[in-house]
């Protein structure tokens, strides 16, 4: 019973996908959007039980108070058991309220955003698979079992992305995020292959008990394990180098970009850094490996936001840049940091990728029927203040809290960072804080670029609120962005406190005074700097950035370092080139020239004899059937006459 | 039962041969039923099997030619259990999926597929040598014929490289059969296995098997005669040679090369791991090139087939139980693959894959099925292939952190071109207006495959019993052969 409870947050969306994905055809709009949305509800709600629940545990039993195993193992083979196991402590129960609690919100706003989608019902399966997957990414008890939920969301992901599929645009987006994603799998695989023979164990609590016992034997191995580990980290969490299929992934529908590409399954790295701190802390080598890579990543995704024009892109890049700041905290060791920032992000660009998907939303149904515009450049926006006046807000909220503007959530998740970083690795600091200014010029570009001046098209003049199903959850998101700060006040800490049993020792500090004023002055900065270049940029969409008077630094940026481009001239086309060698010369012309070489030389043979190969090897084939009858029939008669 | 469930067909095809020509409904009756029969009579045959049990059941021995003793002996172990339902469960599939693919000369056909059934189950479950070489020769020649005869363009260059290539390599074979039992006095396999000091270091022993095997699985770089034999086979031709005359030389390796050899299987397991790892790397990245499905899919079974070898010659409990069970997914995932492909092949008459796109738009349920065996396909946790490819990869990385390694690349490599094949038949526009009259799969078709895809999810997610079944049979084979037992 108790087992049934703990893993019900993973059978509500399951029972969603089983309803939807049979029945859905035959059901309404209304019917599929609301029975998925309550069911993720119902798995917030079970969340918040089972969280409660876990609070009222003593402090140090709550690391095994939610350990449950369902009877059954899943792989048992030689020496490898691995059970269906799940775990609900503070770390786990943390972010099951976020992936429910946001993911909630995102499928009842999509009701609305999809609404007359052909495959309306198809969108809700497998939002719905989604969440159960990321639940069982985040519950899970082993390695292995994690790994199942990580390549389970990037399935979802991957059918996401491609939702649209006749555009082959998007599936060609959906297949990239997939294999790009599957380069840090195999490593997370290897990593995992690599516990196993270490440790011989895969469930957490048994590796990590052997990571302390072992100690000093175990160091060389620990270290391998988390590299690997923290490569596949980079594919799903878009760190350099492999960062580079998120900004396509939003060629998805937009509550995609908020749920998936945002607030919940690219902090799955972090997560899972946070779920094996232990043996991170035993690799000093890697941890310094984490720290400068995610420094490296917020600065270099800040930097490309600063010039796109897509308005979806700009977060996209926003998003890679702020994992950065995660990913960077959980290289330093601070792993409240980097959680506390997961939650405020997942409230603030949830926000804002579903405000501004009210703003494409707004544009292309309200527009005129022909727009060959591009609904989603925001040099076609403008002025959208006045006819979008709730999602304004909501995205203004969305964006000071991006910039870390104080008292707002983003602020303080991203202040705790920033101050780990200036204790303990000076480097890092100075990327986040370089990033931390491009971060508030972007955002106070794409407010004015979206929101303020004249409307630049007729899809712009024509906008009109969404409706009250969108606008509701970002009301919602909106006074989570205000409020999330609270979780975790300096002097106060609630969240480091809560989360200290699974990720380590936390003790809060009062405010830096003079870091929150810098950060203060760097997002005010920032954002008037933005305001003050775009302001007059832009009187119509045809003009060119004011950035662009920067010439190669912007076309660097402008062009994402020209990784894309890199990796097409030297991956892609190299793998196209060894495919078709290998194909056609290797294959066709050695492997299997040789063979029939040798088929020749022996049709030489039989052409010798007079007879043609064909004709040859079909009476041979007929003789040996006749032959091999023929000769159990004599051995069972000479066999039956024997005895 | 052994014995009832390997003549069932036998009895069946000679049915179909009596009955008249024009009776078609009949025969397909006729073959369905004894396929069926088989099948059933082989779920009894399961339920009685003591998982717990290392040694050979249900045995049914007799003499048979005992002037050279040569028995007729069958049994099944853990080792063959599964084979033994994966062939009876995929016959009557094929059976039942072949009205949309063959149209003329049924009698031959129907009676030369229950042939076929007979001599593949007789492979799996023959334990004498001679026996055993009996019915694997004899499973060549109704593939022959099915290649030769309902094939495609280039059918009769491909039934005769399939024959002349698959029969060469068993030549030898047969040699070292006739001097193991000459000498040692007898062709009992179990007697054979219990002396095998006297050749456990034959190398040359060996390889005679071994290539024989090594051809059948196959292992790069003697693989080229399977993307031929695919693309012109009809779809259940396709179908059953991936799905079980593929498994018969995995089979075999384990069976006779492992408990014969053991000495030797460990002296060339570095060579037989590198080739298994290079065909799993060089399969993956020759079948992205291709354009025609069918040849894709073949490139993928020289690419899946690698991970099985690569499983056996870890020469350890993991690696060998995830190759016994990927050889049941491999089956299930490429099996269901080639009729996936031939249900389009019937409505459009082409395999370029240039002249689809779009597809999933207008064949919804037939998209999604598609897609659940690519995804099996491609190792996707939840899915059988992933539990399999998993198991391997430890057992590997036991033997060779090196070599595992690489094999692991295959991951990513496996989604790069299976998810392409996908994108380019499924997803996009459409590239032929011939595609828009293109029809949804009806019911019948949807529950040929429906078996298969249900496998996949139950091993993906239920494992326990397919380990269980066989771990023990495997612990005693590698602990007989002296073999690391982890």
């Amino acid at each position: 019973m108790n087992q049934l409870l703990f893993i019900s947050p993973i059978l509500f969306p399951l029972l969603g996908v089983l309803i939807n994905a049979t029945l859905g055809k035959r059901m309404s709009e209304k019917a599929i959007g609301w029975l998925a949305s309550l069911l993720v509800v119902a798995s917030f709600g079970v969340s918040l039980i089972l969280f409660a629940q876990l609070g009222g545990a003593p402090e140090d039993e709550r690391l095994t108070w939610g350990a449950i195993s369902l009877g059954i193992p899943w792989i048992q083979a030689g020496a490898l058991s691995v059970p269906f196991g799940f775990l609900i402590d503070p770390l786990s129960a943390t972010m099951m309220l976020v992936v429910t609690g946001v993911g909630a919100l995102i499928h009842i706003y999509s009701i609305g955003y999809m609404h007359g989608d052909p495959r309306f019902a198809r969108f809700f399966v497998y939002l719905n698979l989604f969440v159960a997957s990321m639940l069982v990414l985040v519950m899970a008890d082993s390695f292995l079992l994690m790994f199942v939920g990580w390549e389970l969301v990037g399935l979802c992901s991957y059918l996401l992305i491609g939702f649209w599929f006749t555009n082959i645009k998007n599936a060609e987006a959906g297949r990239k995020a997939f294999v790009v994603n599957r380069i840090g799998d195999v490593a997370f695989i290897l990593g995992i292959l690599l516990t196993f023979v270490t440790f011989g164990a895969l469930t957490f609590a048994d590796v990590f008990a052997g990571v302390a016992r072992r100690g000093e034997s175990v160091q060389a191995a620990v270290a391998a394990i988390t590299l690997l580990l923290f490569i596949g980290a980079t594919g799903k969490s878009a760190q350099i180098p492999l960062h580079v299929w998120l900004p396509d992934a939003m060629a998805g529908p937009t509550p995609v970009s908020a749920l998936i590409h945002a607030a919940t399954m690219v902090t799955a790295g972090i997560y899972m850094m946070a779920r094996t701190h232990v043996m991170f802390e035993a690799a000093p080598s890697t941890q310094a490996v984490v720290a400068l890579v995610g420094a490296l990543t917020a600065l270099v995704a800040g930097y490309t936001a600063l010039t796109q024009f897509d308005i979806k892109r700009v977060l996209a890049y926003s998003t890679i840049s702020q994992l950065g700041f995660m990913v960077a905290a959980a290289g330093l060791g601070a792993y409240v940091a980097g959680m506390f920032h997961l939650v405020t992000h997942a409230f603030f660009k949830a926000l804002l990728f579903l405000a501004a998907g009210s703003v494409i939303h707004a544009m292309e149904h309200h527009g005129h029927h022909h727009h060959p515009a591009d609904p989603q450049d925001m040099r076609n926006m403008g002025g959208l203040r006045a006819k979008l006046p709730l999602t304004f807000v909501v995205f203004l909220i969305g964006g000071l809290a991006l910039a870390g503007v104080p008292p707002l959530a983003g602020f303080f998740s991203k202040d705790e960072i920033v101050l780990d970083a200036l204790k303990h690795n000076l480097p890092v600091f100075v990327l986040l804080t370089i990033s931390a200014i491009f971060t508030a010029f972007y955002v106070g570009r794409q407010l004015v670029m979206v929101f303020f001046g004249q409307p630049r098209s007729d899809m712009a003049r024509h906008a009109q609120e969404s409706p009250a199903i969108m606008t509701a959850p970002l009301v919602v998101l909106a006074a989570l962005t205000v409020l999330g700060g609270a979780l975790n006040l300096p002097g106060v800490g609630a969240l480091g406190y809560w989360l200290s049993p699974a990720v380590g020792e936390f003790k809060t500090h009062p405010l830096d005074v003079g870091l929150a004023g810098l950060f203060t002055l760097i997002a005010l900065g920032g954002l008037a700097a933005g305001w003050l270049v775009y302001r007059h940029a832009f009187t119509t969409p045809d003009l060119t950035d004011p950035l662009s008077r920067l010439g190669p630094l912007y076309a660097l940026s402008k062009n994402a370092w020209y990784l894309d481009a890199l990796y097409q001239a030297v991956v892609v086309k190299g793998f196209y080139t060894l495919s078709s060698f290998l194909a056609s010369v290797l294959d066709l012309g050695g492997i299997d020239g040789i063979v029939n070489g040798v088929g020749r030389l022996a049709r030489g043979v039989a052409g010798w004899l007079g007879r043609a190969q064909a004709g040859f090897v079909r009476a041979y084939g007929v003789l040996m059937l006749i032959g091999v009858v023929a000769l159990v029939t004599y051995f069972l008669i000479v066999g039956a006459n024997a005895r | 039962m052994l014995s009832t469930i390997t003549f069932l067909p036998l009895i069946g095809a000679l049915i179909v041969v009596v009955l008249p020509r024009a009776a078609g409904r009949a025969m397909r009756s006729v073959a369905m039923l004894a396929s069926l029969a088989a099948f059933l009579v082989s779920l009894l045959a399961l339920a009685g099997f003591d998982m717990s049990q290392a040694g050979y059941q249900l045995v049914e021995s007799q003499q048979w030619i005992p002037q050279y003793n040569i028995g007729y002996k069958v049994g099944v172990d853990g080792i063959s259990i599964w084979l033994l339902m994966l062939t009876t469960l995929l016959f009557p599939i094929v059976i039942a999926a072949s009205p949309g693919a063959i149209h003329t000369r049924e009698k031959e056909y129907y009676a030369l597929m229950l042939l076929m059934e007979t001599a593949t189950l007789g492979v799996f479950l023959a334990l004498d040598m001679f026996l055993f070489y009996v019915f694997w020769e004899f499973a060549l020649v109704p593939m022959y014929f099915i290649i030769g005869v309902w094939g495609g363009e280039r059918r009769v260059y491909a039934s005769v490289k399939f024959f002349i290539y698959t029969m060469a390599g068993s030549a030898l074979m047969l040699v070292a059969i006739l001097f193991m039992g000459v000498t040692a006095g007898t062709f009992d396999l179990e007697r054979l296995a219990a002396q095998n000091s006297l050749w456990s270091a034959n190398t040359l022993l060996f390889l005679a098997f071994a290539i024989a095997f090594v051809i059948k699985v196959p292992l790069f770089p003697f693989h080229s005669w399977l993307p031929d034999a695919h693309t012109e086979a009809p779809t259940p031709g396709s179908v059953i040679l991936a799905a079980v005359l593929l498994k018969m030389g995995a089979y075999g390796l384990i069976r006779f090369n492992l408990s014969l050899f053991p000495e030797a299987s460990r002296q060339l397991a570095p060579l037989m791991i590198a080739l298994a790892v290079i065909g799993i790397l060089y399969g993956a990245i020759v079948a992205f090139a291709q354009s025609d499905a069918k040849r894709l899919i073949a490139y993928s079974s020289v690419s899946h087939m690698g991970y099985i070898v690569l499983g056996i010659f870890s020469l350890n409990q993991l690696g060998v139980q995830g190759a016994l069970l990927q050889m049941i997914n491999h089956g299930l995932s490429t099996g269901g693959l080639f009729m996936i492909v031939g249900y389009l092949y019937e409505r459009r008459h082409t395999r370029e894959m240039a002249r689809f796109g779009g597809v999933w738009a207008k064949m919804p349920l037939y998209g999604a099925l598609a897609l659940i065996l690519v995804l099996s396909s491609v190792g996707l946790p939840a899915l059988n292939g992933f539990v399999g490819e998993f198991v391997i990869l430890q057992g590997a990385f036991q033997a060779n952190q090196l070599w595992a390694a690489f094999a692991a690349l295959g991951m990513v490599l496996s989604a790069v071109y299976l998810l392409t094949f996908y994108q380019k038949i499924f997803l996009g526009e459409s590239r032929d207006p011939a595609n828009d009259t293109l029809t949804d799969i009806d019911w019948r078709e949807a529950l040929a495959v429906a078996p298969l895809i249900a496998l996949c999810f139950v091993i993906g997610l239920y494992s326990l019993p397919f380990f269980s079944a066989m771990s023990a049979s495997v612990n005693s084979l590698l602990g007989a052969a002296g073999m690391v037992m982890r």
